[in-house]
């Protein structure tokens, strides 16, 4: 297999933003689940151009807080904020148009569909005549995609589809990429080739949020780390701060239940 | 020889009827999960429009049957299934059911329920010789229409960003919203699109019968029912395919079936669309993408 992992599309540049504010604020967001509740008062922010991992065991709350800044799932309490403005009032399909681009677990990559028209559904939200000379890019630094353009991205790889979903959500041109499990499932080498691209996507001042099990794939991308269990950040600091705290697999494993800061 | 070809056309063409029916309820499916048994009075409505207007002029016909179908199916739409976006499949059925009896019992109740003739296209009821073989001209008219239809609705979804759009959210709807696809325009044109194949279902239907009633659509829109379960359900080819199994069975057993056994055509169609779900349970073309969804 040959995944390039180099992806060089333009800087962000979707809509407006409100100076001044962070990309993302997250405060005191619950999530309910009929009578199960995922998340419990979680307090979060993403600044421009940050990126920040959020590690924990399966079942702590990490996708139930990606999905609700996707505006997938409806805080019970709490509120969302992107560039300042309220998420609430936002519809789902126009969250992307602010600026923020899911990549879910699993993918969700569309199996029916070739690997080309997927690409051109990540451009949905643009209007601007660069997606095609984006896709070539796309194709260009991932010739695999680029050979395999008119075939259903059902037949891809495992691998190869994270690269697609990748590829198709930065299509929108995104400011916040997150990313749900990004090495769920694959191979070593693979996991290796995907944080590479998401390293060249960082450099390139795209703002992240990933959640993973897989904490030490997170740390290194990372500028700021949370933990995560039983729906509240039970740890946050740089990676640095939490791989050396001395609570960590407690934190990790939800011994520790009260949210508390790391040695500054 | 000449009857066999002759029962092959009728084969095809009724085949075609219950294609395009299939695919106009395989099509709503596809993109929300919604069985839209309203469909019926889709066809309904395009024929009664034409019984408005068939005496002035069959192009005023057709065109008022179109524009009944269409704005019916998008008014359903709107009343009764936006309201209930995000809704299990259950509720979403129940919904049909009552679009579909509230439309067909307002209609009973302004016009009656007596059938009403229509003499609409009747030059089609003339037969051509084609290669030796006597052939009615609706019939043929019923086969080009259908493959027109078939080819346009395949052509749409494939070479249009609207269309797209609709086989993305027929695939992962979630996930399509999440790309930024505006979910209510893209069922909007879905239901559209199946008040278009309603109301081309709705004149030849009425130009074979001669007759609009209340229930008209019903026994077609049930059948091809069937055929979009039969070919996999959420597949469109598979509707499209189901549908024209089904009704192309319906002709063979009345051609084959005993003389005193074809009362009981419908008996036996549905035992064969038994088996083939025994063995065949996702349809005979299933689905993609039916799994799992964020």
């Amino acid at each position: 297999m040959t995944l390039q992992p180099s992806l060089t599309l333009r800087s962000p540049e979707t809509a407006p933003l409100g100076q001044g504010y962070p990309l993302v604020a997250v405060r005191s967001l619950v999530i309910r689940y009929g009578s199960i509740t995922a998340l419990h008062g979680v307090d979060l922010e993403v600044n421009a151009g940050e990126a920040v991992a959020i590690v924990g065991p399966n079942g702590a709350g990490k996708t139930s807080l990606l999905s609700a800044i996707a505006g997938i799932v409806r805080p019970a309490d709490g509120s969302i904020a992107i560039g300042g403005e309220p998420l609430a009032g936002i519809a789902l399909p126009d969250v992307v148009r602010r600026g923020v681009a899911l990549v879910p677990e699993g993918r969700n990559i569309f199996g029916s569909l070739t690997v080309l028209e997927n690409l051109r559904l990540g451009a949905t939200v643009r209007s601007d005549g660069a997606v095609g000379s984006d896709i070539e890019e796309v194709f260009a630094s991932f010739p695999i995609l680029g050979q395999r353009r008119n075939q259903p991205a059902g037949q891809l790889s495992g691998g190869e589809q994270q690269m697609l979903a990748i590829a198709r959500a930065m299509l929108s041109r995104p400011r916040l990429l997150m990313l749900d499990e990004p090495s769920l499932g694959l191979a070593p080498a693979i996991v290796d080739r995907v944080y590479e691209l998401l390293q060249s996507i960082r450099a390139r001042g795209v703002a992240m949020l990933v959640v993973e099990q897989n904490a030490a794939r997170a740390f290194a991308l990372a500028d700021r780390a949370c933990v995560m269990s039983h729906g509240a950040f039970t740890l946050t600091g740089t990676p640095d701060e939490i791989a050396r705290h001395e609570r960590f697999d407690a934190a990790y494993f939800g011994v520790a239940m009260s949210a508390e800061r790391s040695p500054t | 020889m000449e009857t066999a070809v002759q029962t092959l056309v009728d084969v095809v063409s009724v085949g075609g009827l219950y294609a395009l029916t299939a695919l106009g309820i395989g099509l709503i499916f596809g993109v929300m999960r919604l069985i839209n048994f309203a469909h019926s009075q889709l066809i309904m409505a395009a024929g009664y429009a034409i019984l408005l207007f068939f005496t002035q002029s069959a192009a005023l016909a057709i065109l008022a049957a179109l524009v009944a179908a269409v704005l019916l199916a998008l008014l359903t739409e709107r009343a009764a299934f936006l309201p209930l976006r995000g809704a299990d499949p259950a509720t979403l059925l129940i919904a049909s059911f009552a679009a579909s009896f509230f439309i067909e019992k307002l209609m009973v109740m302004f016009v009656g329920s007596r059938p009403k003739g229509v003499d609409f296209l009747p030059f089609l009821a003339g037969q051509v010789e084609i290669a030796g073989v006597r052939l009615q001209l609706l019939q043929i008219v019923t086969i080009v229409v259908s493959l027109i239809l078939l080819s346009a609705t395949t052509s749409f979804l494939k070479t249009t960003r609207l269309g797209l759009e609709m086989r993305a959210a027929a695939e992962n709807f979630r996930m399509a919203e999440v790309l930024g696809i505006r979910a209510n325009r893209v069922i909007a044109a879905a239901f559209a699109i199946s008040g278009v194949l309603a109301a081309a279902v709705a004149c030849l239907f009425v130009a074979q019968t001669g007759l609009v009633q209340p229930r008209m659509g019903l026994q077609l829109v049930i059948i091809a029912f069937v055929g979009t379960v039969i070919g996999g359900l959420g597949s469109l080819p598979g509707a499209a395919f189901g549908g024209f199994l089904v009704g192309a069975a319906t002709i063979l057993l009345q051609a084959l079936l005993p003389e005193e056994l074809r009362v009981f055509r419908e008996a036996f169609l549905f035992v064969a669309v038994a088996v083939v779900l025994l063995f065949r349970p996702q349809g005979l073309i299933p689905a993609r993408g039916m799994k799992e969804r964020i």
